[in-house]
């Protein structure tokens, strides 16, 4: 690259910076919303124009973790002093939390169904994960009979639109009991994202050379041992790519979730928009749990961002 | 330390014949230089020994014990290849460690350290132990990989073409370190490589393999001076010998289409029936020499100055032939000049077969 840029490359520079800046405000636009939206009193938030500037309140994320009531009267003001703070906003909405008769508060179904998809998600990415590494090391490092009409049978169980397999899967699920368990969807999520792993998994596999575990076998390892010293480290940028990959798909899975689960193992996408709330939908606290739920894959994708980068130009800097 | 025998190994991948009916023996100590153009089976060779590949035929005997269902782990050698043997993740260090740190054959502590230290010190690398292999130079990690190979006292040392990616300089360094470090280990090395000077220069013994046979093996006088036929003549020797089509017809060599005549005196060692037989003369470079009274007149084509001397490239007709002569020789393209060769140094080839008549008996 020149070291001294002319007129014309720093204009074109310019405009290469305002438009990775629009690209990036209409990306992250949709983000801000739903943020911005879970702050949010509950009459601003379908406001046409919309509300940009107003005084932020914790309401939503109030009513998203607990079961309320409507309220018939306003609240006494000895009851509404005895309130702790948190319950005051769910007060002036003019609703009331739910309490049993020892006086602990009830909480909403998000809690458990936000806890669902993390075990959901969590063990069906580290099974599938685990799974396509071993797959892809076998495929790419022995002679397997039928290695083509294997993989593309591995591929193939991707074809089909969840819509299509939804409902004999679900009769299935239903014959054997599995409907509405953990277990189910964790399988169910680990045949769904093992093509996928196998794959991108092979793909990394064969970018490792031979020699390094030949190298070890040579030196009087085995095997195993030359997997878990030499060629797992070696993959370790692969694995978090597919890992990220397999967990964000787990994560947002809404179909097979919305069909298979419905109280015990249901996670939070199908749980989020049957919050409606009483009467109209409460877009605030939809906006506040969908708000909760992008977070761990945010920060799942941030911690592994260096790996995730290399593993998507791995074959380009290797050579 | 170790004997390594092939007893007529093949092996074939698939369609691919890697060798055929291979036969090799290589002594205690000594430096085997196994040597072939790319594809000719070098490598399958090596990972035949080092337990990698199986033979699809025949046995590997080390030390006189068939090793046919011994692993790579268990056969105790130690390979260097070309590149990739050293782990990126790993310090130099760490690397020169791990062939001691298997559970077949872990050494303490203080030994490893010791081991390592001591091959560091061999190979000079001593500042570079903290270093991460990705931070060396080629130079470097070849001598670590050397390294790793040298910690362990294998029985036997294989070597991929471990100096081929290397740059000139460097590569004759190495090449005289190599040839050092097995004096003074006393240990079995098999090298493979495809440069010929490697060959000539390290090996005790070379070994020239041709789409998977040994064409010839034996010290690298005899290979250079007495090809067995006329793929080794024409593949080491740089530049390869001249091979010229003739007859014999009493006493002196006739080229048939180039219409020249030279003196022959090795008759008597080529046997009687040689006259008159389609044949090639086979001369080094450096055997043709140039003298204002020689027999042949020929025209310079080309000339290469390499310093201490100088490649012509004579044109007789339409054919070519190399000829090496002192640098102060004054020669300029196009100029006409005379030649001669050596009569003792011809080797006859049989035109058919391309087998040295020397050998053929």
């Amino acid at each position: 690259m020149a070291a001294v840029q002319t007129s014309g490359e720093r204009a074109l520079n310019k405009v290469a910076i305002v438009a990775v800046l629009l690209v990036t405000i209409i990306f992250l636009a949709p983000i801000y919303w739903i943020v911005s939206t879970s702050f949010k009193p509950r009459n601003l938030a379908t406001t046409i124009p919309p509300t940009v500037m107003f005084e932020p309140t914790i309401s939503p994320f109030v009513k998203l973790f607990t079961k309320r009531s409507q309220l018939r009267s306003p609240p006494s003001a000895e009851e509404y002093a005895a309130a702790p703070w948190w319950e005051r906003v769910v007060f002036d909405g003019g609703e009331k939390i739910v309490r049993d008769g020892k006086g602990q508060v009830q909480w909403s179904g998000y809690p458990s169904r936000f806890l669902n998809s993390l075990i959901i998600a969590i063990t069906s990415t580290v099974l599938a994960v685990g799974m396509g590494t071993f797959t892809a090391y076998g495929f790419s490092r022995f002679k397997v009979k039928g290695e083509a009409d294997l993989l593309f049978f591995i591929l193939s169980t991707r074809m089909l639109p969840a819509v299509v397999v939804a409902i004999p899967m679900f009769l299935m699920y239903r014959a054997v009991g599995l409907n509405d368990t953990h277990l189910g969807l964790i399988i169910l999520y680990t045949a769904f994202n093992l093509s996928f792993s196998v794959w991108l998994m092979k793909g990394f596999m064969d970018e490792i050379p031979k020699e390094y575990e030949e190298a070890a076998l040579v030196d009087g390892y085995t095997r195993m041992e030359a997997f878990f010293k030499i060629v797992l480290p070696e993959a370790a940028t692969g694995i978090a790519a597919t890992a990220v990959f397999c967990f964000i798909t787990a994560w947002n899975e809404y179909a097979f979730a919305l069909i298979m689960t419905n109280r015990r193992a249901q996670t939070a996408p199908p749980f989020i928009p049957s919050q409606v709330g009483s009467g109209l939908p409460d877009w605030t606290v939809i906006a506040s749990g969908t708000f909760l739920f992008l977070l761990p894959v945010a920060i799942f994708t941030f911690l592994l961002r260096n790996h995730l980068l290399r593993g998507m130009s791995f074959g380009a800097i290797r050579k | 330390m170790a004997h390594i025998q092939l007893k007529n190994i093949s092996k074939t991948f698939g369609n691919h014949t890697a060798l055929t009916g291979l036969d090799l023996d290589i002594a205690d100590g000594e430096f085997f230089v196994l040597l072939g153009e790319t594809g000719a089976g070098k490598t399958t060779t090596l990972r035949l020994i080092a337990g990698l590949e199986k033979p699809s035929e025949g046995q590997v005997f080390i030390d006189g014990v068939d090793v046919a269902d011994w692993g790579a782990a268990e056969r105790d050698v130690a390979l260097v290849l070309q590149q990739y043997s050293l782990y990126p993740r790993y310090t130099v260090r760490e690397n020169l460690e791990f062939p001691l740190k298997p559970k077949i054959r872990r050494l303490p502590d203080a030994e490893i350290k010791d081991r390592v230290d001591r091959a560091a010190r061999t190979l000079r690398i001593e500042h570079l132990l903290d270093r991460k292999t990705d931070r060396l130079s080629g130079g470097e990690m070849q001598r670590v990989s050397i390294g790793r190979a040298i910690v362990r006292k294998p029985r036997v040392f294989l070597m991929d073409e471990p100096l081929s990616a290397l740059d000139a300089k460097l590569r004759e360094a190495l090449r005289t370190e190599l040839k050092n470090l097995q004096m003074q280990l006393g240990a079995t090395f098999l090298f493979v490589t495809h440069d010929q000077i490697e060959a000539m220069s390290m090996g005790d013994k070379v070994g020239v393999l041709n789409h998977g046979r040994i064409v010839q093996t034996g010290t690298p006088h005899e290979i250079y001076n007495n090809p067995r036929d006329t793929y080794v003549a024409s593949f080491v020797g740089s530049p390869p010998m001249n091979l010229i089509d003739g007859k014999l017809v009493n006493g002196r060599a006739v080229m048939a289409p180039l219409n020249f005549e030279l003196p022959f005196s090795g008759g008597a060692k080529a046997g009687g029936a040689t006259d008159g037989r389609p044949l090639v003369f086979g001369i080094r470079p450096e055997d043709v020499y140039l003298e204002s009274g020689a027999p042949v007149e020929a025209r310079v084509h080309d000339v290469e100055n390499h310093g201490v001397e100088k490649i012509l490239t004579l044109r007789v007709g339409d054919t070519t032939l190399r000829a090496t002569v002192p640098a102060r020789t004054d020669v300029a393209i196009e100029q006409a000049v005379r030649f001669a060769w050596n009569p003792d140094k011809v080797v006859l080839f049989d035109k058919g077969s391309g087998v040295s008549l020397r050998h053929a008996s």
